[in-house]
């Protein structure tokens, strides 16, 4: 069983809901994202979700673009982001991490070389932004053969015999987009949220966690309640690149505040 | 035409139904715009064939765009560079100055099929943004258009002409604040209001359908082109040339020629202070297969898959990536394309103006450098066609400014 599955089959067991957390590597420094990692797990995080950074982040919204501009500030790659997985499982063997990237970065090392390199570093699962079902054929093959989960987006548009396909191809837990936009919107709408996971969930037996708009321990709470678990990112990336010029510790500091807030709120739940 | 002259590959069967060129194209986008796109095809293939559509699209193109624009035999010009006989394609007489509208009438038609009431657009130089706002006005339909800061800055006559035509533009200030970067607002803009908005692409680039559906409508340039020719002439020409920024234009004319074996063509990219210094935009000389902004292509990119910044003389041909179609056309080897740096566009931008008293958009006066060393190595019975994509007073002021001048 993949370590994204053993999580999630041992937070149900636990009547927990899953805390996936986002930052982008490099976003303020290099010298950040370790420690941040790190005081997340620390804080109640359950799955690290690590952005690699891109020039052209065309999903995010204006607080997580200003972390990839950040990263690539000191020119960050998806092979440093790779190390830094390498890195953290030194000390860390059992907390998933997944990336959270675009097609052209593994484009360009290719595909077999990154699955392998992913492997060796200790890479559980994959969500390539703008790589949806039909585009993603050829990278599938490298991963499943290496038991990395494909993270697959279902988002309020998706129509529900396209949910079917995907979830007949997904792995690990699948991701749903809780608003038409990009991250870090404010519209949350959780009715609507609520309608789509009964009908999406009705499709499969993975865990379901719901991400983009999520900003604070009530708005977690309102969604926890919906799915398996909840996804935050632009509440942290905003909140590193607020510590900017600060030093690692209380970089991971700030970030560690944010997530135990919201850790008490989904364990009252 | 005999059957000699027909091709081993039939062009015009591509994309394929879902998009792809060979490994080129496609639609890398978030899961949320493939309802979008699902729905953009779907209306997108009813209509093409409808002749009620078509015949709309005709008549706009007649009597609002003043088409079909003439092939004019540079007769002046032809002589003096000794070589083949030199047609330019007049679409810079097009209503608006430019190519451009063909695609914007034909995408506002299928907006007002759709019952979408507000629609956006990417702009580099202005103009696609300049004819998404003229057909937005003449359609009643709210528009705003991205432009990245720096570009509102360069071309701040386009900018107030979009303006005058009830747009809002707005500066996007995101990455490197260009083409590229207004083309990921948009994107980003058409995922959040994707109910009531329609994505206006201005080239043969982005996700599938747009590099199909944007090349058919600028396919009326070729067709055209090919009609006047045998008109003119009595046979086909032997080589066709324009520029590519994203590639628009250039499908536009060769389209209709693709199953000719021997109409030879000639893409002309912006090679910027040449290509061997790395600052230019012309991905298929010096670029990569990737992903951008929906479509697999080659790209300008960094060894970690970054894309990097362009440059160019020419600020609707400073783009770091290229329509799909472009990508496979270059792969098969259809189609050869080449670079025109910044200084020999100028040139060439002076000398058209003073030979055949018409003043060229820089973008198009790359394609008639390139025409410059072409015609001299062809024959006086041989025939170039060169798509003059737009006009050149929108360039006026950049012109005057690397003369030192102040207008
Ligand atoms: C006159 C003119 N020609 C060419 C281009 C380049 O676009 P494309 O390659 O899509 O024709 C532009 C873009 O702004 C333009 O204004």
């Amino acid at each position: 069983m993949s370590r994204i599955s053993q999580t999630f089959s041992e937070l149900k067991q636990n009547g927990r809901k899953a805390l996936v957390a986002y930052i982008v590597n490099g976003d303020p420094t290099r010298e950040a994202t370790l420690p941040a990692m790190h005081k997340m797990v620390e804080q109640g995080v359950d799955i690290i979700e690590l952005g690699v950074p891109f020039s052209d982040p065309m999903a995010e919204g204006p607080v997580i673009q200003k972390g990839h501009e950040r990263a690539l500030e000191h020119h960050v790659s998806l092979t440093d982001t790779m190390a830094v997985v390498a890195e953290f499982r030194k000390t860390n063997q059992s907390t998933p991490v997944l990336l959270m990237g675009y097609a052209n970065p593994v484009e360009r090392m290719g595909y077999s070389v990154f699955a392998d390199k992913a492997e060796a570093a200790g890479v559980d699962g994959l969500l390539t932004v703008d790589l949806p079902l039909e585009e993603l054929t050829d990278l599938k093959r490298e991963l499943d053969s290496r038991d990395i989960d494909n993270i697959f987006l279902l988002a309020p548009t998706t129509r529900v015999e396209r949910a079917r396909d995907i979830a007949a191809n997904a792995s690990g837990f699948l991701y749903y987009v809780s608003l038409k936009g990009v991250t870090g919107a404010g519209h949350l709408d959780v009715d609507s949220v609520k309608q789509k996971l009964t009908e999406f969930g009705a499709l499969t037996e993975l865990p379901m966690c719901v991400g983009f708009g999520i900003k604070d321990a009530t708005s977690a709470k309102s969604v926890a309640v919906l799915a398996d678990g909840v996804v935050i990112g632009s509440v942290l990336v905003d909140a590193m690149g607020k510590a900017q010029g600060q030093t690692p510790d209380q970089i991971a500091e700030a970030v560690g505040a944010i997530i135990s807030d919201i850790r008490q709120a989904l364990d009252s739940l | 035409m005999n059957d000699s002259t027909k091709s081993a590959v039939d062009y015009s069967a591509f994309p394929d139904d879902r998009g792809h060129f060979g490994q080129f194209g496609g639609r890398f986008v978030s899961e949320t715009l493939i309802y979008a796109l699902d729905e953009l095809q779907e209306i997108y293939s009813s209509l093409k064939d409808n002749d009620e559509f078509q015949a709309e699209f005709d008549k706009d193109l007649a009597h609002y765009v003043g088409r079909p624009s003439p092939l004019y035999h540079a007769e002046r010009w032809s002589r003096e560079l000794g070589g083949a006989q030199i047609y330019l394609k007049r679409e810079d007489l097009n209503h608006t100055g430019a190519h451009k509208v063909n695609n914007t009438i034909g995408q506002a038609l299928l907006a007002k099929m759709t019952g979408k009431s507000r629609v956006i657009a990417e702009t580099g130089a202005g103009q696609h943004g300049v004819a998404t706002a003229t057909v937005a006005a003449r359609l009643g339909l709210k528009c705003q258009v991205y432009m990245g800061a720096e570009d509102v800055r360069r071309q701040a006559l386009n900018v107030y002409r979009m303006k005058l035509l009830g747009a809002e533009v707005i500066p996007v200030t995101s990455g490197s604040k260009t083409l590229k970067d207004a083309m990921n607002e948009a994107l980003r803009d058409w995922s959040t209001n994707v109910d009531d908005t329609f994505y206006i692409i201005g080239t043969v680039a982005g996700p599938h359908p747009y590099p199909k559906l944007v090349r058919d409508f600028q396919a009326v340039i070729g067709r055209e082109a090919r009609a006047q020719c045998l008109d003119m002439t009595g046979k086909l020409p032997d080589a066709l040339v324009a520029c590519v920024g994203g590639g628009s234009n250039a499908i536009g004319l060769f389209h209709p020629f693709l199953n000719d074996d021997t109409v030879a063509m000639y893409g002309v990219e912006a090679g910027g202070d040449g290509v061997e210094t790395g600052r230019h935009a012309a991905p298929l000389n010096d670029g990569v297969p990737g992903v951008l902004h929906g479509n697999r292509t080659y790209l300008m990119e960094d060894e970690n898959g970054q894309i990097i910044e362009t440059h160019s003389v020419s600020a609707g041909l400073d783009y770091p990536g290229v329509g799909p179609e472009h990508a496979w056309l270059k792969d098969l080897g259809r189609v050869k394309y080449v670079p025109i740096n910044d200084q020999e566009a100028l040139a060439a931008f002076r000398k058209t103006t003073r030979t055949e008293g018409i003043m060229p958009a820089l973008e198009s006066s790359h394609a008639l450098a390139y025409v410059e060393k072409l015609a001299p190595t062809m024959s006086p019975e041989q025939i170039i066609i060169v798509n003059l994509s737009g006009r050149g007073d929108k360039d006026i002021l950049t012109v005057a400014d690397i003369d030192g001048i102040t207008v």
